[in-house]
């Protein structure tokens, strides 16, 4: 028979059963029941954190680095809506995640109760689905669907609004896992098109400047080593976006780093005068096409994706796939036989000789550290050294998040965790806790700069809490970088409101919550202050680096043009 | 382009706010929408005309069907299909006036359901450019309230939108 449970205590049992081992979230009235239920049992851990837009980022950089879904748990009212904007941040990527929300009573619903928002209404733009749960039987589903929605298909965020009369402790239901779920109106596709598939390879077979276009769909459909298979075997460039760095070693050969708004030249080049683009787990995203109507003027288009709706949505395309690449690219590798070697090895030797006098015009890029004042360039490439280039990293937005995606180089997939859709500012600290929660004994690092790291500050006091040792490299400008950045170039040097006056001593506000600090202010202390902050392996190290205010992120693409123009240093332009 | 997209929908409540918040949320039109339950109560049936080119129709599409709550969408204006509305109009009826309408109404073969001494209401159902046309020969000025159902269409033959 089955176990006879409240709809708190379902809640909680759901969890277990499904395998989920912490949660982040924040107390209050709406949400109580589920806390006791959570107070009377311990394998599922919960994190308590101190703002929750803080618990959405800890599931989601979870999420990230691991490809499972991150659970979330807050009240209504307010504690719900502090979480939009870590929703938002997960659904511009794609992020599995299933958020519980508390809900005033069902009798109050309409009322304008005490702490009622209309989560339903309010999350409904930046969810793939939100549910509400309307009789305390049907919780055990309710949560399996939202599980099963987050997880599957292109992934993404899933609320669930759950009124507090649906948790009374002393109203028992019969509770059993679901194991199997019916949703007639969803199914992702599993396979690619034969025919398409087909085609694709033919044709890259006999283009004569064939490229691929990688992105964060690589990562979220686990088949990195399934592109490097065929990324090799095609013996063609890869380029990546900024969602998708790692899936593709950074130091191989074939790999041309990043592409789109601050993307290599030689990315940029090589896509601008390809004959055919590969584009597979990507949408198109205006960072990176820049002019639509100039983009790869040249180039047919091949796109595969899980998602219908990201093919041709910006960009048309000649050939679209509809599918995961977990089974499109052992399809095309299998096509591969059948259409045999490339037509002109001639042709894709020229390409290749080509793209290799593109890569050696360094342009604006960084080459190296001269003086004492340090070059945040620098700072990433002497963090890279330090951590052997086998940290998760993670980062807020601005330069320094271009900077860390540029120079960092990222060998293995789930290894870059950044905000790149939403842009969101105050994710890397939280981010780099759920990531830390999870892989104790890796290194995690969240490089971010002193404006982004004072919009989720107060996480300081739960790293302490939990013992999160995570390493903060602070990129400090004294500016808001990137939108000085933009003035500089755009507003004449009109630096309105980006310079930030009044910074705290950081050192001493990591000592006042527990943690250690390090300032940083000389090229020259350089390597040996990050070595120090990394060998306190038990300690949280806020590493405080003051660096040139003057830099300016490069290369950068010009608005409105093609790939091809760019800004490479502050006077060189192409 | 004009067209007319026909959906099936969980009949459930927020279904429908789904579909009218996706439409303003990736900024396409609506220019009518109908939405009732089908003779099975689990489903609702949904018929929004919008206007976009090829390009904008196929996203709106793409994207009503990443709805978990959208079944089934189909373009009616991809094939030969009937299309219709209902519209009630209520016009001052005066003088010689009154057996002017009552002609145009039957010209038009539609009915008038409501008399008063001032006032004809007239029911007239057919595609929205009949209806357009009728308010047209009655004029603007004898005209004092309109309601049009918006569009319901299903097409020709043996095509059919179900499960």
């Amino acid at each position: 028979m089955a176990e006879m449970l409240s709809g708190a205590d379902m809640i909680v049992r759901f969890l277990q059963d499904e395998g989920i081992e912490y949660i982040y979230g924040y107390p209050g009235g709406a949400a109580l029941h589920i806390y006791d239920a959570l107070f009377r049992q311990d394998k599922v851990k919960h994190i308590l954190v101190r703002h929750e837009q803080a618990a959405t980022h800890m599931a989601d950089g979870y999420a990230r680095a691991s490809g499972k879904a991150g659970c979330v748990l807050v009240t209504s009212g307010p504690g719900a809506t502090n979480t939009i904007t870590g929703i938002a941040t997960a659904y511009m990527d794609s992020i599995p995640m299933v958020v519980l929300c508390g809900q005033v009573a069902s009798h109050l619903i309409g009322e304008d109760a005490f702490q009622e928002t209309d989560m339903m209404g309010v999350s409904r733009p930046i969810v793939k689905h939100n549910l509400s749960v309307r009789s305390p039987e049907e919780i055990p589903m309710v949560l399996k669907k939202a599980f099963h929605l987050a997880q599957t298909g292109r992934p993404g965020p899933v609320v669930v609004d759950i009124p507090k009369d649906m948790t009374t402790p002393n109203e028992k239901f019969a509770y059993e896992y679901p194991k199997r779920i019916k949703l007639r109106s969803y199914s992702p596709p599993t396979k690619g098109h034969a025919g398409q598939i087909r085609k694709a390879m033919e044709m890259l077979q006999s283009a004569r400047r064939p490229v691929v276009y990688a992105g964060g769909g690589v990562i979220l459909g686990k088949s990195s080593e399934l592109l490097v298979r065929l990324v090799r075997e095609l013996n063609i460039p890869i380029v990546q976006t900024l969602m998708g760095l790692g899936c593709y070693p950074a130091s191989d050969r074939q790999a041309l780093g990043m592409l789109g708004m601050h993307g290599s030249y030689e990315a940029n080049m090589t896509m601008h005068n390809s004959d055919l683009v590969l584009a597979l787990g990507v949408r198109f995203d205006d960072r990176v096409t820049n002019g639509t109507e100039k983009f790869c003027p040249g180039a047919r288009i091949v796109h595969v994706d899980i998602d219908p709706a990201s093919i041709s949505k910006t960009v048309q395309v000649d050939v679209p796939i509809v599918g995961p690449l977990s089974s499109v690219i052992p399809d095309m590798l299998e096509a591969l036989k059948e259409v045999g070697p490339h037509k002109d090895k001639d042709a894709l030797a020229a390409w290749w000789k080509q793209i290799d006098t593109w890569r050696k015009h360094h342009g604006g890029r960084f080459v190296e550290q001269v003086g004492e004042i340090i070059k945040p360039q620098y700072a990433i490439q002497m963090l890279h050294k330090v951590t052997n280039g086998d940290a998760y990293i993670t980062s807020d937005v601005g330069q320094h998040q271009m900077f860390a995606a540029q120079y960092y180089g990222f060998d293995k997939p789930n290894r870059w965790i950044n905000s790149g859709g939403l842009g969101t500012m105050g994710f890397g600290l939280p981010a780099a806790m759920g990531i830390k929660l999870h892989y104790p004994e890796a290194e995690v690092a969240c490089v971010t700069g002193e404006g982004s790291i004072q919009m989720n500050i107060q996480e300081l006091s739960t790293c302490k809490q939990f013992d999160l040792p995570v390493k903060i490299i602070n990129i400090n400008n004294q500016r808001l970088g990137m939108v000085k950045q933009w003035q500089d170039m755009n507003y004449e040097a009109r630096h309105s409101h980006s310079y930030m006056e009044s910074l705290p001593d950081f050192m001493a506000l990591a000592r006042a919550y527990g943690h250690e600090g390090i300032t940083i202010r000389k090229a020259s202390e350089l390597e040996a202050g990050l070595e120090q902050a990394f060998a306190m392996k038990d300690k949280l190290v806020f590493v405080d680096i003051y660096v040139d205010p003057e830099e300016h992120v490069y290369p950068m693409q010009i608005a409105r043009g093609a790939m091809k123009d760019m800004w490479l240093s502050k006077t060189e332009r192409v | 382009m004009r067209r007319i997209l026909a959906m099936l929908l969980e009949n459930e409540p927020g279904a429908l706010s789904r579909v009218v918040g996706l439409f303003s949320q990736r900024n396409y039109n609506i220019e009518t929408l109908t939405v009732a339950a089908t003779e099975d109560p689990t489903l609702s049936r949904l018929t929004v005309t919008t206007a976009g080119s090829d390009k904008v129709i196929e996203q709106i599409t793409k994207q009503l069907n990443k709805l978990i709550e959208v079944v089934k969408i189909v373009d009616l204006t991809e094939g030969a299909h009937i299309e219709r509305e209902l519209m009630l109009i209520k016009m001052k009826a005066t003088g010689s006036h009154r057996a002017e309408i009552k002609r145009v109404t039957d010209i038009f073969r539609g009915q008038i359901v409501d008399v008063t001494s001032t006032v004809y209401t007239v029911q007239l159902v057919g595609d929205s450019d009949k209806l357009d046309a009728f308010i047209q020969a009655i004029g603007a000025a004898s005209v004092i309230e309109v309601v049009r159902s918006g569009v319901s269409g299903v097409a020709r033959g043996e095509k059919t939108l179900s499960l």
